[in-house]
């Protein structure tokens, strides 16, 4: 054997490399079995028997930012880019729950995403955008803002029947992941379930869960562990979703997926065909979904934002490309390209528009969608597959050992015992020792370092909108009928104490100018709120 | 500093930003290299932050800020930390901060800002320096 530069070579997730790979790797593996043609069970080759011969995945950015006007401005120059769907996301105060006049709130109006506190917000930030056409994804969890969502549609003149979108409604991203959750785990379920249900009855078209494993893998776990992570909150919900006595195959075909795309390309690409494959036999041979649609293994991705640096940022859009590269290969249906100046603050106008390019370059000049699935059939890639996939099902059986043989309650348990943070920070924590100690090599950080300022253009979010801000939802208030919103209010709090569908209600308390922060506080006088209990491992 | 008194770190997250990453992985690296350390969880006021401060009288107050608000939580949080009994304790800040925003967050009285990047041996050793 030739001098090799290191003893041994490792993926990002420490997964050890041979240094060839051959038809011995792959030995027992049936090709109409365990690949099977694109489109067909069990999918691992892609979800369509000719991919992006067909259809283009979708650009999606995800943006919002400052004000609804700015953010509606943004839909629109983002649009005119070639942008083919809307990636809607709010600002940390609305994640929360709370209006732009609440005490936490103070500094914190529009910095990550668009500050939605009535009907009247949403109403602005989608003006003039046809939402018969555009798919729009809401990155939210809030009953609340999905019936502004919809209630503004139809106040524009779109029929429910036609809206075309997706809901993220993952309670256990917003408990593990983004930490963001108004409620306790058994409510946050529960209630996620009265979206899906609302769905399937009223706007058909509207996806109405998207489980997240891209917040877990931001946080540091493994990408293994993201795909896992993920499927066991799929099939908790899916749990959820039947015991309420909806049709596994009525809400399957609904559900999609949403990742990080980190930066081992073959990791990455292996990750996902793995997932595709675990997907189909989970909803065949474990929830006995007939319909081929509930096998199908949808995702969106997002080219991973940690991954990214201050230091000679301009080097961020090579990684971008290289992640969106990867994301194309596998089989990816949305997708959104982190910009060069993420590393900082949101994209301006310019970092955005190379980003959703980054796309459109890989899509129109290079080639590699004129063949589905170009990498299946590579030894390395499919032993890859293989090996994820199995280590995928551990992960599955250790929650669903948490929980007696539910996912569901293996989940809850999970959450309530911290078992996710000690999951996440650990592999956090050994990834940055590996960085420091010279063992894994981010570029410009700690090799081929150069002693310099960065030079970059920041987006700066207006502090005088906030204050502008406040004045308008406190003019709201006094302006809108509060003896009948009231009123609204009440009926709403016995839904959620009687365990009835609460969207109806939420949706007449939206249409008379309720606040996100009202909606929600009444909710949670019902049915508690909830709190990380923070555990260092 | 008492000889063989352990620093004592208060690792925490102000306002509502969620990103907790960066300051669970410095806070378990200063405990690593034997400090004591305090991480407050997410959500704090700068408030409860300075009366966690003040409780377990420490030497270090990290701050984690990856929202794009540190240009109004730091200064109020420097305000009112200098009206409270705390004052003398060390502030230094990690995160997201661009750099055009750098000079005027230490004219503020804090140490040191770590940007994106900063590898956790720097932190420990600048804590070490100048904690007196």
């Amino acid at each position: 054997m030739e001098k090799e530069r290191e003893r041994k070579f490792f993926t990002l997730c420490d997964r050890e490399i041979k240094s060839v790979y051959t038809p011995a790797d792959i030995q027992g593996m049936d090709y109409e079995r365990d690949s099977g043609m694109p489109g067909e069970y069990p999918f691992t080759r892609g979800i369509h028997s000719n991919m992006y011969r067909g259809r283009l995945w979708t650009i999606r950015q995800i943006a919002g930012y400052g004000s609804p006007e700015a953010t509606n401005q943004r839909y629109k120059y983002l649009l005119k880019m070639g942008q083919t769907g809307i990636n809607y996301i709010e600002d940390q105060p609305t994640k929360m729950g709370f209006d732009s006049d609440h005490l936490m709130a103070e500094g914190e109006i529009g910095r990550e995403g668009v500050p939605i506190d009535s009907l009247e917000d949403m109403e602005i930030a989608f003006d003039g955008i046809p939402l018969d056409k555009i798919g729009v994804t809401l990155v939210t969890n809030h009953h609340a803002i999905f019936a502004m969502y919809l209630v503004a549609a139809q106040k524009m003149g779109f029929n429910l029947n036609d809206l075309r979108g997706t809901i993220r409604n993952d309670p256990f991203t917003c408990l593990n992941g983004t930490k963001t959750s108004s409620y306790p785990p058994e409510a946050a379920v529960r209630l996620s379930v009265d979206i899906i249900e609302y769905c399937l009855e009223n706007v058909p078209k509207f996806n109405s869960t998207s489980i997240t494993g891209q917040h877990y893998r931001e946080a540091g776990c493994t990408a293994t562990q993201e795909i896992a992570f993920a499927f066991s909150s799929a099939m908790a919900l899916t749990e959820a979703v039947i015991d309420r006595g909806i049709d596994v195959d009525r809400f399957a075909p609904t559900l999609s997926f949403f990742f990080d795309v980190q930066m081992d390309f073959f990791e990455e690409i292996a990750k996902f065909r793995a997932g595709r494959r675990l997907w189909a036999r989970t909803m065949r041979e474990r929830f006995k979904a007939k319909n081929p649609n509930s096998w199908k293994f949808r995702f969106a991705g997002q080219t991973a934002g940690s991954s990214l640096t201050a230091q000679q940022p301009e080097n961020n859009v090579v990684r971008t490309t290289i992640q969106a590269l990867a994301s194309v290969l596998a089989g990816i249906q949305s997708l959104h390209t982190t910009s060069s100046d993420e590393v900082y603050a949101l994209p301006t106008e310019k970092a955005v528009r190379t980003a959703v390019r980054t796309q459109q370059i890989i899509a129109y000049e290079t080639g590699v969608i004129n063949a589905v699935d170009p990498l299946g059939g590579s030894y390395f890639v499919e032993k890859l597959t293989n090996d994820m996939e199995k280590e995928m099902e551990e992960y599955l059986r250790k929650i669903e050992g948490m929980g007696n043989g539910s996912i569901l309650k293996g989940m809850i348990r999970a959450t309530e015992e911290g078992y996710f943070q000690r999951e996440f920070y650990r592999s956090a924590l050994e990834y940055q020792r590996a960085v420091e100690k010279g063992e894994k090599t981010i570029v410009s950080v700690n090799k081929f370092v150069v002693e310099e300022e960065p030079e970059l253009e920041i987006l700066k979010i207006s502090l005088a909108f906030q204050e502008e801000k406040i004045r308008r939802l406190q003019e709201l208030r006094a302006r809108r009928d509060n003896v009948q919103l009231q009123k609204v209010l009440g009926t709403l709090k016995e839904a959620a104490a009687t365990k009835k569908n609460i969207m109806p209600y939420v949706i007449e308390a939206v249409s008379l100018y309720a606040t996100e922060g009202e909606i929600i506080m009444a909710l949670q006088e019902v049915l508690g709120s909830w709190k990380e209990t923070p555990i260092l491992c | 500093m008492e000889k063989g008194k352990r620093i004592k770190v208060l690792v925490a997250k102000p306002g509502l930003d969620g990103h907790d990453r960066g300051a669970r992985v410095v806070a378990m690296s200063l405990r690593d290299a034997g400090m004591e350390v305090i991480y407050s969880g997410l959500h704090q006021t700068s408030e409860q932050i300075i009366a966690t401060a003040i409780q377990e009288d420490v030497d270090v107050i990290g701050l984690s800020m990856l929202s794009g608000a540190h240009d109004v939580i730091v200064p109020k949080f420097m305000e009112l930390l200098k009206k409270s009994k705390k004052d003398n304790v060390v502030v230094v800040v990690g995160g997201t901060i661009p750099p055009i925003d750098i000079p005027a967050l230490k004219s503020l009285g804090l140490k040191e800002i770590f940007g994106p990047g900063t590898p956790t041996g720097k932190i420990i050793e600048f804590i070490k320096e100048n904690v007196a």
